[in-house]
């Protein structure tokens, strides 16, 4: 077994037993990125870096001085600001900005000893679901069936590849409607989005910020876990971070989750649901019920709007949020005409800084928050986002423990696929996904089952707000009793 | 809701991003597929229901108003298109 396959917990026993070295697990991540190319997972290795923090780790290891992250080679999302270290968040406009500064949360894990191997592949300030408008183009997934090359999902696209080929034993991920779930689900790997307010947003380039949170995508549940724990913290820097102690998540792994309730929403058996998609839902309640959970039928009346109160929401954030491209701080400005004035140095950065999606959302945001437009849309879509959250709450006082779902409408789609679509048409991915970035709520895909083409597909559990243990330990039982060990073949 | 060239012209100048002409009719064809979307919104009794401002119920903490961080200009100007002499340089604003 090739020390790049490792999952975290084997390499965390392998170095403390001495068995290998932080730079050995580094040094085959490397090679593996090297070999890698074809899968454009990474958009910027950092491969001195990565021994170098190796070298510190093992000496932390051989002190006795070992976190749980302690020499585990990572690759961070490209939406990380890095020290010195190129960070573009997939947008030309970004084009050379190397941050004088450090995200809290990836200065997290390096403090508990991690490893970067380098910044994963992203769509455009984290807009998209196929990491089609990355601008260093998109990341491949490794599962291949057939001779369509397809998409990771996104917009942490990279970040799935990377895991999934083994290109890292784990990444980071942020997930504003979907963007962590549904490319672990396209990749048959583990993903979570912890509650809203647990991991810092500090030094993350900003989307949407009242949806925005990181989290880690890695190979099993109890890996998501270990790098859960390592992330969180509460942070002076960010206003919405929470002061709440973290737990260890691990810890909270015992495999039983008798007696516990978990509701199944009606409202997400929509209409032209796959048969495959279906029997994957099936088969996950019949396995928590095998395990002495109850299933209980709930109702989340709301659920169909929360797609709409996104498109709404998101990019109104967004729109403000991405002011900040101007041509004048940092990234890329336009070359100017003589006579151009500042407001066209704004107006030819932008367009050519910002790829389409991008530009798209911008606008639709400037227009819900237009006036005469504010109240209709943008004042409408957060009464609705109240309501959605309202339901969520109702289901929990009425004793459940966590909701189980689908994490998307279908396995991953060929690259170039959706091109000629409708924007729309891509907004239906995060179908199954948004409702609980609005609710602020906690959910992980688990990797369930193969589908007919051989591709993997994942549910998705929903906790409680600050209840990741709980909801770890769900997802954990639904791991082990799918006993989903499958991996992509190695083409590239 | 349907949008109109003139609008999709006005959006673009909000957002400060240079639409060709040409391209404006597409780009009023997108944003108005975009708003149809979100017309099923208005099918939701939103009556007496406060819109939602923050996820978690929390008061921001408060801090004292004093200086707690800065005194690094060249790292703050370090990845500016045009620095000069210490400062942001951008197209002559007055006439």
């Amino acid at each position: 077994m090739t020390l790049n396959t490792f999952k975290i917990s084997q390499a965390r026993d392998a170095l403390r037993s001495g068995e290998t070295t932080a730079v050995s697990l580094t040094e085959a991540c490397i090679s593996a990125i090297e070999a890698a190319g074809q899968l454009n997972a990474y958009c910027a290795q950092t491969p001195e870096i990565a021994l170098e923090q190796a070298k510190a780790a093992d000496e932390r290891i051989q002190a006795g001085d070992a976190p749980n992250m302690c020499g585990i080679p990572l690759g961070i999302k490209d939406v990380f600001a890095t020290k010195g270290v190129s960070t573009q968040a997939g947008s030309n406009i970004l084009k050379g900005f190397k941050p004088e500064y450090e995200s809290t949360v990836t200065q997290n894990l390096w403090d508990a000893g991690a490893v970067m191997l380098g910044k994963l592949s992203m769509d455009e300030f984290a807009m998209g679901s196929s990491n089609e408008t990355a601008c260093y183009g998109p990341a491949v997934n490794p599962w291949k069936v057939d001779d369509q090359l397809r998409t990771p999902g996104g917009s942490s696209g990279g970040s799935a590849a990377a895991v999934a080929a083994d290109l890292c034993l784990a990444a980071t991920g942020t997930d504003t409607g979907g963007s962590i779930r549904q490319p672990a689900a396209f990749t048959g790997i583990t993903g979570i989005k912890p509650t809203y307010g647990r991991c810092s947003r500090w030094g993350v380039v900003a989307y949407a910020s009242s949806l925005d949170q990181a989290g880690p995508m890695t190979k099993d549940v109890r890996d998501a876990a270990i790098m859960l724990s390592a992330m969180c913290s509460y942070d002076a820097k960010d206003s919405t971070s929470a002061d709440i102690v973290v737990p260890d998540f691990e810890a909270a792994l015992t495999g039983d989750i008798r007696g516990q309730k978990i509701g199944i929403p009606r409202e997400y058996r929509l209409d032209g649901m796959s048969d495959e998609i279906a029997k994957l839902w099936d088969n996950g309640i019949a396995m928590l019920k095998d395990a002495g959970a109850e299933i209980v039928d709930i109702s989340l009346p709301h659920a169909k709007y929360a797609l709409p109160a996104y498109y709404v929401i998101a990019p109104a954030e967004a729109s403000s949020n991405l002011a900040r491209y101007d041509g004048v701080r940092y990234g890329h400005r336009a070359t100017l005409g003589k006579g151009d004035g500042i407001d066209d140095m704004y107006a030819k950065t932008r367009a050519e800084g910002f790829g389409p999606e991008v530009q798209r959302r911008v606008m639709v945001g400037a227009y819900v928050l237009s006036a005469g437009f504010y109240d209709a849309y943008y004042n409408r879509a957060r009464k609705v986002r109240a309501l959605i959250k309202r339901d969520f709450e109702q289901a929990f006082a009425s004793g459940i423990d966590a909701i189980l779902a689908p994490t998307t409408p279908s396995s991953a789609f060929g690259l170039g696929e959706m091109r000629s679509a409708d924007p729309v048409a891509m907004y239906l991915n995060d179908v199954f996904t948004v409702t609980l970035n609005l609710a602020g709520l906690p959910g992980i895909s688990v990797p369930v089952g193969l589908d007919a083409k051989g591709l993997p597909l994942g549910l998705q559990l929903i906790g409680r707000p600050w209840e990741e243990g709980a909801l770890l330990n769900q997802a954990l039982v639904l791991e082990q009793a799918a006993g989903f060990t499958a991996k992509p073949e190695k083409w590239w | 809701m349907s949008i109109d060239i003139d609008t999709a012209r006005k959006v673009a100048h909000l957002a400060r991003i240079n639409v060709a002409d040409e391209k404006l009719p597409e780009l009023a064809s997108e944003l108005s597929g975009i708003l149809n979307f979100m017309e099923q919104l208005s099918e939701v009794d939103v009556d007496g229901i406060e819109p939602m401002t923050s996820v978690t119920p929390m008061r921001l903490k408060r801090r004292k108003d004093i200086v707690t961080d800065g005194g690094y200009q060249d790292k703050v100007l370090k990845n500016a298109p045009d620095a000069r002499e210490g400062f942001f340089a951008v197209p002559k604003v007055v006439e």
